[in-house]
């Protein structure tokens, strides 16, 4: 790992991507995601991008370099699901490219194609120390929602770092649904999908449609069923990962990760066996659904107990509260798990899902993404005091704040608000 | 219902009958069942006398002390202090370590109504038959099954407000319940409390009617100024309903015929049923107050008010809580101006700030979502102390359920509503361990057998939250 680190370095060393000046982030404690655990008054050096040394303090200052103090310091935390940058205003459909219920495709569609790097909920999101996001379609017009997407929350342009990087299935209720109406469909259409894309040379010589997929979708589709994508699978039901992993024990190849995942405690031994990481909401502790009734707030503990490689993530409104997975990660860890296994379900677990090299640690070598907080960044009552990504420093500013400042005290008595910025 | 009330009920022109034979008042639960149809049947479980030490205690009226005790007597709070001695008899906790508050009130639930699971033929929250239906009442929609009550109660909730949903200007009435598990609504119901009218402004009004069903335009409303138009219009009309009855019980002709509808708006212009209105954006609720002037009416309680930091001179000025979340946003254009800040802006405007939850999630948590506020107000120069802080969750949701008489604060004579956390409960790892309605023990986190279990859940593979 940290071999890898040094050589990508290297390479960074050989054609650097930013001569931002160097940051000296000291911490009361420093929580770094790897075998160096949390350390008591440590800091962490970024030079020209990356990490360049973690450990106490005091730390050699780089010539130039900004020093920053803080409570906490942790790497920058990792979204493992949402929609944040699909969607301005989630109720407004001309502002949500999340899901396309009449488009002729699915697996095919690409949702950086509609992120949005100006969308106001990245910079609220960056606010509360998050740094990378992996964005996932809706399902609307089948079970195949589509390729999700890494992208970092700077809100510059290029700010997806890696398109096509999943492809997202909905199983359970909503599978059930768009596959025409029951669980047993779903099913069909997943097995038939993936026999259009083996078969896809024979299948499509003649025709643009196979038994389940169009041409196109079929296409998009390749990567995954040859095992070197992976496929994200929305499922609750205990039965349904079962049937999941029977699925991919039939398929050794496959890369799969699940969302949602709500009775997964149920399954835990097997998941682990299997090594099928989670994304869950650890809020989730009610019969929402009959696919859900044996959700307890004590499922990602029971998970992660039990090996299972969990990323914790906040569902409600996932495309402008992705945010809330600290507080969700909080909640875990009063119903049971450690803490940092609760941090790691924030950082290095999501790094491992999408393969997201170098991200989720602080580690010399690693791609200095980094927060400084003003308490535990678990406590509802923290929060970010600066967040740099690659090692830029950025802006601690959204919509929210400057709305916030126009409105601190309220005196029009002398021009309106609206000359207030 | 006492008698004041009742007879206020009656110049509604509901319960003629009672109201002619004042010398008949006295027997309370008589003349309640004759005021409403559906009367409570809660009573206190038993409970045993029993004094709290060494807890720091959050009094809900804006005290904290240290080392503090709560004494527990009869199901109310006997008293609140630091010297407090044991009466011969009483169960002691030494709750060191630990903290105590009222029992959180959420103001704003549709538990029951809109209850786990939530499959189509448990969508008993809106009436969307038309935009005024104040003749429907959201308890006839309540299942009091929905687990949702028993993880709510281990959030600490120990009264919440049941409100019919957004969908129209005119929702229909609300309920203020006890968080206890019982067969029947009724047996959830607080005591004495008065109704409530849920109204709606904005885009979800609009939206169902005159975009309703596809069918565009369906109907009015159609447009924000429909909104207005199709409350005034309901307002002109309970007036002259009003008037009808103030009439007939001043010894004036016959009988007026009864009507669900206007009973409950007139019952809103008697000042007996009180408005909790669903507004997000500061110029419409600038706008409804002006409304309750013209029709002398007063609303308790804008809902949601994502904006109100934006008036909360206004909303001072005029007297009306803001029911909040912490941090909701985004979600549809009328939320689009969310900030974090919102709660303790209001507050700090001298305002009546509230936070709730509108959710069965949210529900679980209040406690953090008020330390959210309390923090970020923090960060912006608004140092407000915790305890302070608390009266969003209790004392001032009761006030705005008018029951704040009752509940709400740990003051003597109180009911009991308590709850002992684990720590401080505005971190995030503290949790409710011991919840008290009534000063009946209802749920205790360390004892499987202080659970309640809803029939739903029994014999399913999750049984309860933890099995």
């Amino acid at each position: 790992m940290i071999r890898r680190m040094m050589m990508s370095l290297a390479v960074l060393a050989a054609a650097p991507l930013a001569f931002a000046q160097p940051v000296v982030v000291y911490g009361e404690k420093v929580w770094t995601g790897t075998s160096q655990g949390t350390l008591e008054n440590g800091v962490v050096v970024v030079e020209n991008g990356r990490i360049t040394s973690v450990g106490a303090a005091p730390a050699r200052v780089p010539a130039g370099a900004l020093e920053v103090r803080a409570k906490w310091v942790t790497p920058g935390l990792i979204s493992a699901f949402s929609r944040t940058g699909l969607s301005e205003v989630s109720g407004v459909d001309d502002a949500n490219d999340g899901g396309a219920g009449k488009s002729a495709f699915s697996a095919a569609l690409n949702a950086a194609d509609g992120f949005n790097p100006d969308a106001t909920s990245i910079a609220v999101t960056r606010l509360e120390g998050f740094t990378r996001l992996a964005v996932a379609p809706e399902a609307a017009s089948k079970l195949f929602g589509g390729q999700g997407f890494l992208a970092d929350t700077t809100g510059l342009t290029g700010s997806v770092f890696e398109e096509r990087a999943f492809t997202y299935v909905v199983l359970g209720e909503t599978g059930a649904s768009l596959a025409g109406g029951s669980r047993t469909a779903a099913w069909a259409s997943l097995r038939g999908a993936f026999d259009d894309v083996r078969f896809f040379a024979a299948r499509y010589m003649s025709h643009n449609d196979g038994n389940v997929l169009t041409r196109m979708d079929a296409q998009a589709l390749m990567q995954e069923v040859r095992g070197h994508q992976l496929i994200l699978f929305q499922a609750n039901r205990a039965r349904h990962r079962n049937a999941i992993m029977d699925f991919q024990e039939e398929n050794p190849s496959l890369k799969v990760a699940i969302v949602g995942a709500d009775e997964g405690w149920r399954v835990a031994r097997r998941l682990a066996a299997l090594e099928i990481p989670v994304i869950v909401d650890a809020f989730s502790n009610l019969p929402a659904s009959f696919s859900q009734l044996a959700a307890t707030s004590e499922n990602a503990q029971r998970l992660a107990d039990a090996g299972v490689t969990v990323a914790i993530v906040h569902f409600e409104n996932d495309s402008h509260q992705a945010r809330l997975a600290t507080q969700v990660a909080g909640n875990a860890v009063a119903n049971g798990m450690p803490f940092d296994v609760a941090m790691k379900a924030l950082t290095t677990a999501p790094a491992e899902i999408f393969g997201m090299e170098d991200l989720g640690v602080l580690a010399p070598g690693a791609r200095a993404d980094v927060v400084a907080w003003d308490g535990d960044p678990l406590e509802v009552t923290s929060a970010p005091v600066a967040v740099y990504i690659d090692g830029e420093s950025q802006p601690m500013v959204s919509r929210q704040t400057k709305l916030r400042d126009r409105y601190r005290t309220l005196d029009e008595s002398e021009r309106p608000m609206a000359f207030k910025r | 219902m006492n008698f004041r009330l009742l007879c206020l009920a009656v110049v509604a022109g509901l319960f003629v009958a009672a109201c002619d034979r004042p010398g008949k008042g006295g027997d309370e639960a008589s003349t309640s069942s004759i005021a409403n149809p559906f009367p409570s049947t809660y009573k206190p479980y038993p409970s045993k006398t029993l004094l709290i030490t060494n807890a720091t205690v959050i009094d809900g009226a804006g005290g904290l002390i240290e080392k503090g005790s709560v004494l527990i007597e009869d199901g109310k709070i006997k008293a609140v202090g630091t010297d407090l001695k044991a009466p011969s008899g009483a169960a002691t906790i030494d709750a060191a370590g630990k903290w105590v508050t009222p029992g959180i009130i959420d103001n704003h639930s549709h538990l029951g109504a809109y209850p786990s699971p939530g499959v189509d033929a448990h969508g008993d929250g809106n009436e969307i038959s038309g935009p005024v239906t104040a003749e429907v009442w959201v308890e006839h929609s309540v299942w009091p099954q929905d687990p949702g009550f028993t993880r709510a109660l281990a959030g600490g909730i120990t009264s919440l407000q049941i409100l019919p949903g957004s969908a129209n200007l005119f929702g229909g009435r609300g309920v203020t319940l006890k968080n206890v598990p019982a067969r029947t609504v009724q047996g959830m119901k607080f005591p004495g409390a008065p109704y409530t009218l849920k109204m709606a402004c904005g885009e979800n009004p609009k939206r169902v009617y005159g975009y309703g069903g596809g069918n565009t335009p369906g109907g009015a409303p159609y447009s924000r100024m429909g909104n207005v138009a199709g409350y005034r219009d309901a307002w002109i009309k309970a007036t002259e309903y009003k008037k009808d009855w103030d009439r007939f019980n001043a010894g004036g002709g016959s009988e007026p015929k009864r009507d669900l509808e206007l009973e409950t708006l007139a019952g809103v212009l008697n000042g007996e049923i009180l408005v909790h209105m669903h507004c997000y954006r500061a110029d419409e609720m600038a706008q409804i107050m002006d409304i309750s002037k013209e029709f002398g009416y007063k609303v308790a309680a804008f809902h949601h008010a994502v904006e109100s930091y934006k008036i909360a001179d206004k909303l001072a000025e005029y007297g009306a809580c803001s029911s909040m979340w912490a941090d909701w946003w985004g979600f549809k254009m009328e939320a689009y101006d969310g900030i974090r800040e919102n709660i303790p802006l209001v507050h700090n405007a001298g305002a009546c700030a509230i936070v709730h939850s509108d959710s069965e999630v949210g529900i679980q948590r209040l406690n953090q979502e008020a330390a959210k506020a309390w923090a970020d107000g923090k960060r912006i120069g608004i140092d407000i102390p915790i305890e302070v802080a608390w009266q969003w969750l209790s004392l001032n949701p009761a006030k705005s359920l008018g029951v704040d008489d009752k509940t709400g604060s740990l003051e003597p004579g109180k009911m009991a509503d308590v709850v002992i956390w684990s720590g401080n409960p505005f971190s995030t790892y503290s949790q409710a361990e011991k919840v008290y309605v009534d000063g009946a023990l209802m749920f205790d986190r360390n004892d499987p057998a202080s659970q309640p279990v809803m029939d739903f859940e029994l014999g399913q593979p999750g049984e309860g939250d933890r099995k």
